[in-house]
């Protein structure tokens, strides 16, 4: 959390509509840890981590999804090896991805 | 997440408190907050009461031993996960023994403050290295602090006049690690009046007094260390003089 939160801020003062995605659950052998967040404008920008770069691409487009359906979304990854190897990570395990949207545009 | 429970949580943050959340991740009432701001203040709702009242459990074990995990309550999955400050070491008493002190507890990756109502000790050319200084009574200088289970005390000040304020002050919070200097007859001493003040048996079972482990040392150097040592033994969940207490009734 407190590794996003700067960009958060950045991101309220100039409107975007931000979406959160958090690493809930992560099984094998995976890159980021249980709470690892990334957040997603609905115009496309991303920042921060939930896979070292695996998955990254697959929870923007959920995420834009998310922030046009104002729900939530559990989405599940298996990070297979073949990618890992294209990207270099020694990964080879199934994450869940929870992404919500974030209603914080009344700032204190 | 809502504004309410983003602002909380934010706020939390900035103030080094204690936080911790439960979200409802499927079914019905999917991005349901939950959230637990120490010492006591609950927001949000996942739902329904009963589920609630069986996640705030959770949730003050959350605020304490900190964490982050998928779970299964009362048939609904949910994450759960804490905000936890860094750890803080806040030392009552501006003696040479503080000086090591904060350094050992610094590279352990503690936050470090020093509070003395004396201002010929807590000076910037002894402390160059805390985090922050307090020139004030132990108990004015320790309300200015957040007191949570991640905090560390001790209390190096070995007139009660000094110690006495600064102890019912953290006897009655949260603090995880109470230390007092002092021999074996100044901690009976100490025990007998914390009694008159009120406090229990239990209360003042919480003090580590004699401080630190049994390393053998003389020099502040070392007698730091052996604090330092018994402070992260605590925080693990080992706390050695229990251990050995155990040992001699067995």
């Amino acid at each position: 959390m407190r590794d996003v939160l700067e960009q958060i801020d950045n991101w309220i003062d100039q409107g975007e509509e931000i979406a959160v995605a958090t690493v809930i659950s992560a099984a094998g052998s995976t890159p980021r840890p249980v709470g690892a967040r990334m957040i997603v404008t609905r115009t496309g920008k991303m920042h921060g981590s939930v896979s070292g770069g695996c998955v990254e691409g697959a929870v923007v487009e959920t995420a834009i999804d998310v922030l046009e359906q104002r729900r939530p979304k559990l989405v599940s990854f298996g990070i297979s090896d073949e990618m890992a190897w294209d990207v270099g990570l020694s990964c080879g395990g199934t994450i869940e991805v929870f992404v919500e949207p974030l209603e914080a545009q009344v700032a204190d | 997440m809502n504004a309410e429970v983003f602002n909380a949580i934010r706020r939390a943050i900035a103030e080094e408190r204690p936080a911790a959340f439960a979200t409802v991740i499927e079914g019905d009432n999917v991005g349901n907050y939950l959230a637990l701001i120490h010492p006591d203040t609950i927001l949000g709702t996942l739902g329904t009461e009963s589920l609630d009242n069986a996640t705030l459990q959770e949730l003050r074990r959350f605020l304490t031993e900190g964490g982050a995990q998928a779970l299964e309550i009362d048939g609904q999955r949910l994450y759960v996960e804490a905000q936890l400050p860094p750890p803080h070491l806040v030392i009552v008493g501006a003696v040479h023994i503080a000086i090591p002190l904060v350094g050992y507890a610094q590279i352990i990756g503690y936050k470090t403050t020093v509070i003395d109502a004396r201002g010929t000790f807590a000076t910037d050319e002894r402390f160059p290295h805390a985090d922050r200084l307090i020139e004030a009574w132990p108990d004015e200088g320790l309300a200015q602090l957040t007191l949570h289970p991640g905090v560390a005390a001790v209390v190096l000040a070995h007139d009660p006049k000094f110690e006495d304020p600064a102890m019912e002050v953290l006897l009655k919070s949260d603090v995880g690690y109470i230390g007092a200097i002092g021999s074996r007859a100044t901690s009976d001493e100490r025990v007998d009046r914390l009694k008159t003040l009120g406090f229990s048996g239990a209360d003042i079972d919480r003090i580590h007094g004699p401080v630190g482990l049994n390393l053998g040392g003389k020099s502040p150097e070392e007698i730091a260390l052996s604090i330092m040592a018994e402070i992260v033994a605590v925080r693990n969940g080992k706390d050695p003089k229990a251990a050995t207490a155990t040992a001699k009734t067995l």
